[in-house]
């Protein structure tokens, strides 16, 4: 059996997989945060919308047998926190950031309410696709075994940047979210612009919660997201309201997050609680080098809260 | 001397009769059952049907529920800040409780302490062993040796072990939790000399995308039987039984998540504890401040084995379970070396369970792989 261990190897290896397993989630909330964030509203709780996405998901996947019919309850559970907070918004005189906070709030204690019943029983994975069945050695196999939800995200990343800066579409959103008055002396409707795109949003924090429960780790627990959603919002500002960015940013803080037990399996046992930091300390340092007292941050959208 | 507030008759009278009133219709709906019945909070870290800690000692009260008698309160998801004492102290105050058992391990300083001094009548008992003869007299710490649980769990992965490599996911290096990890690679070389235990420190007691994670890296490296030290074992039973690997399981009884690869586990039996402690708050006894005891006093036991264990396995565990059921055997038996070849408890050395020493444990033995920082 040690004959076809990787040893060091594996730790590239293992920080690799880490990353494709664990960034699913960062990856679906970033995107959907940066089409909210694109529309000058800041959507802060996709961290409710996540847990809610991962609580629904699995308990439809367990009640119908189906995980693909739990992604889509999950996305549809986000869908709808997202239009929740947008309908809210969308009277006068109401903070957008509040009002997340609230949803946040709201979306754990609901998933947590209605999620009691589903602790217990098992509900059927999503199924993973083995890229490395080529190899006999278990890790390589192991390291492979990609989850169709990382692919679509892979896909999506991409797709939404194009959209967002050749179709009509992103074009709508992109003024909406850089000038309100604009974009009304355009003749669009600024609030049914942001409606779409906080339920579509929250639609894909949904989608990053059932990852959670129904693939990697794969059961729903309370103590399932912490505080993921909050670390993805945080990511689109890392990633400079990016699509691509924030692909490479989610795989980023994956990929840290799988340093610290990778390092430890191999037996490099010093300091892992530095390797357990290291996701953070990696963002206050990319923040401090890129910040400028010169100009505000580069991409982001003139109607949204922070940047005012 | 006179007094400058004056009441009329009347509004004394109607003062009187309202307050009788009140007594009264407060009085009623109980009945004679209030008067019997003792409150006793539980509070928990996390949910209550974790798989793991928290439903544990949710076993416990609800065998408390079960004996009748008492109104048992529980709250789950208490963070261990102050707002545990916002819990107690509802508790006490709103719910009338005699007896509070906060579970968690950082709910004692200074949370617990402070309110056991504030309410001096109400008995306070935490689950840790934590309790000095400095702390006020109506607190109180228990506390299993799962570690001798712990110690069978390697006895059986070492057998069943077929690469020699074992894993153990732990949360923090506190004695506890080192005594586990220690207790369990012994175990596993008394069945074979040369099995190795990997640990890997997530860093908190509930991050279930670190354990999924360890579970991973450790199968990578050729570990084939896993075992843990955290609150929920969920991740961790279902990552293994996924991979097709072996485990052991801690807390509660986890062979529902992996029917096929769960050899066996450490158990806590809260279920025989609380209801005893309850009793005797009933029956007006004082509590003792310190409750301790393994296999033989029943605060641990085993889950049964699964399919993979083999019958010299068995054999061999159940021989010394009987030998610590009968309270003739130590673990803790020098010589035994740390991981770096320092000796750590020297040749003829015993260290019972009661030994206090124990208690300090800031090493991990020959066999495990793995440093405490």
């Amino acid at each position: 059996m040690s004959a076809d261990l990787l040893g060091w190897w594996g730790v590239p290896l293992a920080v690799l997989a880490g990353a494709i397993r664990v960034s699913t989630p960062f990856l679906f909330v970033s995107l959907g945060e940066c089409i909210t964030e694109k529309s000058g509203r800041i959507n802060l709780g996709l961290e409710g919308t996540l847990v809610m996405g991962a609580m629904s998901g699995y308990a439809v996947s367990y009640l119908t047998g189906s995980p693909w019919l739990g992604v889509l309850a999950a996305g549809c559970a986000g869908a709808v926190f997202g239009i929740l907070h947008a309908l809210i918004c969308s009277l006068p005189r109401v903070n957008d950031i509040a009002v997340g906070i609230a949803l946040m709030l709201f979306g754990i204690g609901l998933a947590f309410f209605l999620g009691k019943p589903f602790i217990q029983p098992q509900a059927p994975n999503l199924p993973s696709i083995p890229f490395g069945s080529w190899s006999d050695n278990a890790q390589v196999q192991d390291s492979l075994r990609i989850n169709a939800l990382f692919l679509i995200g892979v896909v999506l990343a991409p797709a939404l940047l194009w959209c967002f800066r050749n179709t009509r579409w992103g074009l709508i959103l992109r003024t909406v979210g850089d000038s309100a008055d604009a974009a009304r002396a355009l003749g669009y409707a600024v609030n049914r612009v942001r409606l779409f795109a906080t339920a579509g949003g929250g639609f894909l924090a949904g989608i990053g919660g059932s990852f959670l429960s129904l693939s990697y780790p794969g059961s729903w627990s309370e103590g399932l997201s912490s505080g993921q959603g909050i670390t993805a919002v945080a990511l689109v500002i890392f990633a400079r309201w990016n699509p691509m960015l924030c692909f490479w940013a989610s795989l980023l803080f994956g990929g840290a997050a799988a340093l610290g037990p990778a390092l430890q399996s191999v037996g490099i046992t010093q300091g892992y609680y530095l390797f357990n930091a290291a996701p953070y300390l990696l963002t206050l340092l990319i923040m401090i080098l890129t910040c400028s007292r010169d100009r505000t941050l580069a991409g982001a959208p003139g109607e949204l809260g922070v940047t005012r | 001397m006179t007094s400058t507030i004056k009441f009329s008759r009347r509004a004394v009278l109607q003062g009187t009769a309202g307050l009788g009133a009140a007594a009264l219709a407060a009085g009623l709906p109980f009945g004679s059952a209030q008067a019997k019945d003792i409150a006793i909070g539980f509070i928990y870290v996390g949910p209550r049907d974790d798989f793991g800690y928290n439903q544990a000692h949710a076993q416990g009260a609800a065998a408390l529920k079960k004996l009748g008698g008492f109104k048992v309160l529980e709250e789950e998801n208490v963070p261990e800040t102050v707002a545990v004492e916002k819990t107690m102290e509802s508790m006490i105050n709103l719910d009338g409780a005699a007896l509070v058992f906060p579970t968690s391990f950082g709910y004692y300083n200074p949370h617990m302490i402070k309110l056991a001094k504030k309410y001096d009548k109400v008995r306070f008992l935490h689950c840790g062993g934590l309790w000095s003869d400095k702390d006020p007299a109506n607190a109180g710490s228990y506390f299993g040796y799962i570690d001798e649980a712990q110690y069978l769990s390697g006895i059986v992965a070492g057998y069943t072990s077929k690469t020699g490599k074992l894993g153990f996911i732990a949360a923090k290096p506190i004695p506890q939790v080192l005594r586990n990890i220690n207790a369990f690679t012994l175990g596993a070389r008394l069945a074979n000399p040369n099995v190795t235990t990997q640990v890997i420190f997530t860093g908190d007691w509930s991050m279930p995308v670190k354990e999924a994670e360890a579970t991973n890296g450790l199968i990578n490296q050729g570990v084939d039987v896993v075992t843990c030290h955290v609150d929920s074992p969920k991740v961790i039973a279902e990552t293994a039984e996924k991979r097709g690997i072996m485990v052991c399981g801690y807390h509660v009884d986890q062979s529902k998540l992996a029917p096929k690869g769960y050899l066996t586990g450490a158990e806590w039996n809260w279920e025989a504890l609380y209801p005893k402690l309850a009793k005797s708050v009933q029956g007006g006894e004082k509590l003792p401040n310190l409750v301790r005891g393994g296999l033989k006093e029943g605060v641990v036991k085993t889950s049964a084995y699964g399919a993979l264990v083999h019958e010299k396995a068995r054999k061999h565990a159940d021989d010394i379970k009987a030998k610590l059921t009968a309270g003739s055997y130590v673990i803790f038996k020098g010589p035994i070396k740390d991981n770096k070849g320092n000796t750590v408890i020297a040749s003829g050395t015993e260290r019972g369970q009661t030994d206090i020493e124990l208690e300090k444990m800031n090493y991990l033995v020959e066999g495990v792989l793995g440093a405490l920082a």
